[in-house]
């Protein structure tokens, strides 16, 4: 063997092993130093609240200092330290600060006004600040919700719907603005959000909510608020958050009255009977399609829906911010000690009505827990990651869809153009069949309103007793007319089918119809 | 016949519409039906179908001889399903609360 080759192996291998040794040597320093920084940051702790932080957060807050804090190689900490070694690292006084407060100088300020209240505190922000919460739907509920998060200083809010502003939404859904109109919501939301409060990590999802997504865009958050306005979303987000492991804050609200429900509080895994209760536990089968209405057709109070997102964001910081439940260790410690765990440590799951006309306004009801059988939540659950990711699940077939109604046939029905080309000499006569807020705001004249019932009986015998129709025909045609053209028909199949035979006629898209086709002044209301 | 029990009625969610327009009732149910059974919340709902809902649209309340799908029945503030269901036997002054489910947002 060549000497040459072997002394040059063995030099090879000693600088191997300085290497390796040097390397060790600087990770067990970058140890020391932390565990140096770590005992510092606890004494500042110890010293600037004087015993008045609770041992729990202690450790939290440790670790959200060492989290935050930009700390230096540990090169730069000793380049030029002659005396050598870690500790003699000299700190900016600006590092020192940093080092000392877990929150930046700004965020003291901005957040001092619930920081000081018990509820919050400071474990209580460093919490908020490293949540990420999403929010589904950027309406009426929506909005508010995200407004309140950004402004309490969440670290993350995601915001997910694919719908555009239109002028309709601006009374209530107060994150939009006259001059975003046609925006996209999320765009629109995210741009108020910012001037809000710079401070917070927005991520946009700029579509609707699909059962093949749901699950990937729920697992990247802590908590979720369902603030849509359709019963197939809101079995989606309960499943999908069931299946992620995610609380869930829900609401609803149309006309003058509003609904809250924490789910899946706490997340326990499905067929944990601990965990809270699902949307499927508490309403197993969806309301049949043609009960459910929406704001658009319903009405809705901006502050009303503004109320329930208000306390959708409440619930959520409630939840952020609330004390860690024990974990099953503690659980065990205390049963072995004898230790029965206090009911108010206990979720009860409720449900808030407000109803803004009644007293009083606020109502809060027990629900059940866990539902033995839940498609979703149980030990006999058939909703699985797989077959929603699939996209297996017709969330829409679920909850059924209504259909525009095609109640009269064709030769019943006239165009609003054809309409407004006849004869006003009292040959023929108009019935309005909305309601008589709707007629109040505006109406043709000449017209009679007979609101519709709902029922062609009951209308009926209501259209002939103000003498809108004549029991036995007197002659003139009837035209029926509405918002969009769905209860015309019907009161007009009516009267044709009880009265008027060949003589009712509809007009077809109703008071929509009538302002695209003959009067563009019309109300849209 | 063994006389009657008053019974709190409250409507909510549009429910009301089905009934007069009117969110609180204040009923007198007959305290046992025909065979003599004390009357139970299902009794009241059938009672209510048959003498205080003014709008012929019954299936938006009763569905399949049970309370429609995405109606809530509250016994006394809490869910009916915590103390029986239809089966919960009433007392005097319960309050009986029908809360329609709301979807928009």
């Amino acid at each position: 063997m060549d000497p040459t080759f072997s002394a040059d192996a063995q030099v090879q291998r000693l600088r191997q092993h300085i290497a390796a040794t040097e390397s060790q040597l600087t990770a067990l320093k970058l140890q020391l130093q932390q565990a140096e920084q770590a005992a510092e940051i606890a004494s500042y702790l110890n010293g600037a609240y004087q015993g008045g932080l609770a041992a729990d957060w202690r450790d939290e807050i440790c670790g959200a200092l060492q989290y935050d804090t930009p700390r230096p190689l540990p090169e730069d900490t000793w380049q030029d330290g002659e005396s050598g070694g870690p500790t003699s690292a000299k700190w900016t006084t600006d590092h020192v600060s940093q080092q000392r407060w877990p929150l930046q100088s700004e965020e003291y300020k901005r957040y001092g006004r619930q920081m000081i209240m018990p509820e919050i505190g400071l474990h209580g922000q460093l919490r908020l600040r490293s949540a990420k919460v999403l929010v589904v739907g950027v309406g009426g509920l929506g909005c508010p919700a995200a407004a309140y998060l950004a402004g309490a200083g969440v670290g993350t809010l995601g915001l997910m719907d694919g719908d555009t502003v239109e002028v309709s939404n601006l009374h209530r859904q107060i994150a939009h603005s006259s001059a975003r109109v046609g925006s996209m919501k999320v765009d629109s939301a995210v741009e108020y959000l910012r001037s809000l409060n710079d401070c917070v990590n927005y991520e946009s999802h700029p579509h609707h909510l699909t059962p093949e997504k749901a699950i990937s865009t729920f697992e990247q958050y802590d908590l979720v608020l369902d603030c849509t306005d359709h019963p197939t979303s809101r079995y989606l987000i309960s499943d999908a958050c069931v299946l992620t492991g995610k609380p869930l804050v829900s609401a609803s609200a149309l006309k003058t009255e509003g609904q809250l429900i924490v789910l899946n509080n706490p997340a326990r895994p499905p067929g944990d009977a601990s965990g809270g209760p699902c949307y499927r536990c508490i309403f197993p089968k969806p309301p049949p399609a043609e009960t459910v209405l929406s704001c658009g057709d319903g009405g809705i109070l901006g502050p009303v829906v503004g109320v329930m997102g208000v306390l959708q964001a409440l619930e959520a910081i409630k939840l952020l911010t609330a004390k860690l439940p024990p974990t099953d260790l503690d659980w065990a410690m205390d049963l072995a000690a004898d230790e029965v765990p206090a009911p108010a440590e206990l979720v009860r799951p409720t449900m808030l009505m407000f109803s803004a006309y009644s007293t009083p306004q606020f109502r809060s009801v027990r629900l059940r827990s866990r539902r033995a059988a839940c498609a979703v939540c149980s030990t006999e659950a058939t909703i699985t990651r797989q077959n929603l990711t699939s996209g297996s699940l017709d969330y829409v077939a679920f909850c059924g869809v209504t259909t525009p109604i095609k109640a009269l046939a064709t030769t019943a029905q006239v165009t609003a153009t054809q309409f407004s080309q006849l004869p006003t000499d009292g040959s023929n006569v108009l019935v309005d069949v909305r309601d008589e807020t709707q007629y109040a705001i505006c109406a043709l004249r000449g017209s009679v309103n007979v609101p519709w019932t709902g029922n062609a009986d009951t209308w009926l015998e209501e259209a002939i007793r103000v003498g809108a129709v004549a029991e036995l025909g007197d002659g003139r045609d009837r035209y029926f007319v509405c918002r969009l053209g769905n209860d015309s028909q019907l009161a007009a199949k009516a009267v044709m089918d009880n009265v008027l035979e060949g003589r009712a006629k509809d007009i077809k898209g109703g008071f929509r119809a009538w302002r695209e086709e003959v009067d563009p002044s019309w109300p849209d209301y | 016949m063994t006389g009657s029990i008053p019974i709190a009625v409250e409507f909510t969610g549009g429910l009301e519409l089905l009934f007069s327009n009117q969110r609180k009732h204040q009923v007198a149910l007959p305290a046992s039906d025909a065979e003599g059974t004390p009357s139970t919340v299902g009794y009241l709902v059938k009672w209510l179908c048959e003498n205080l809902i003014k709008d012929p649209r019954k299936e938006m309340f009763v569905l399949d001889d049970s309370v429609r799908p995405g109606i809530l029945v509250l016994i006394n503030d809490a869910d009916w399903e915590l103390e029986g269901e239809e089966k919960y036997e009433l007392r005097a002054n319960d309050e009986i609360v029908f809360v329609s489910t709301l979807h928009g947002g």
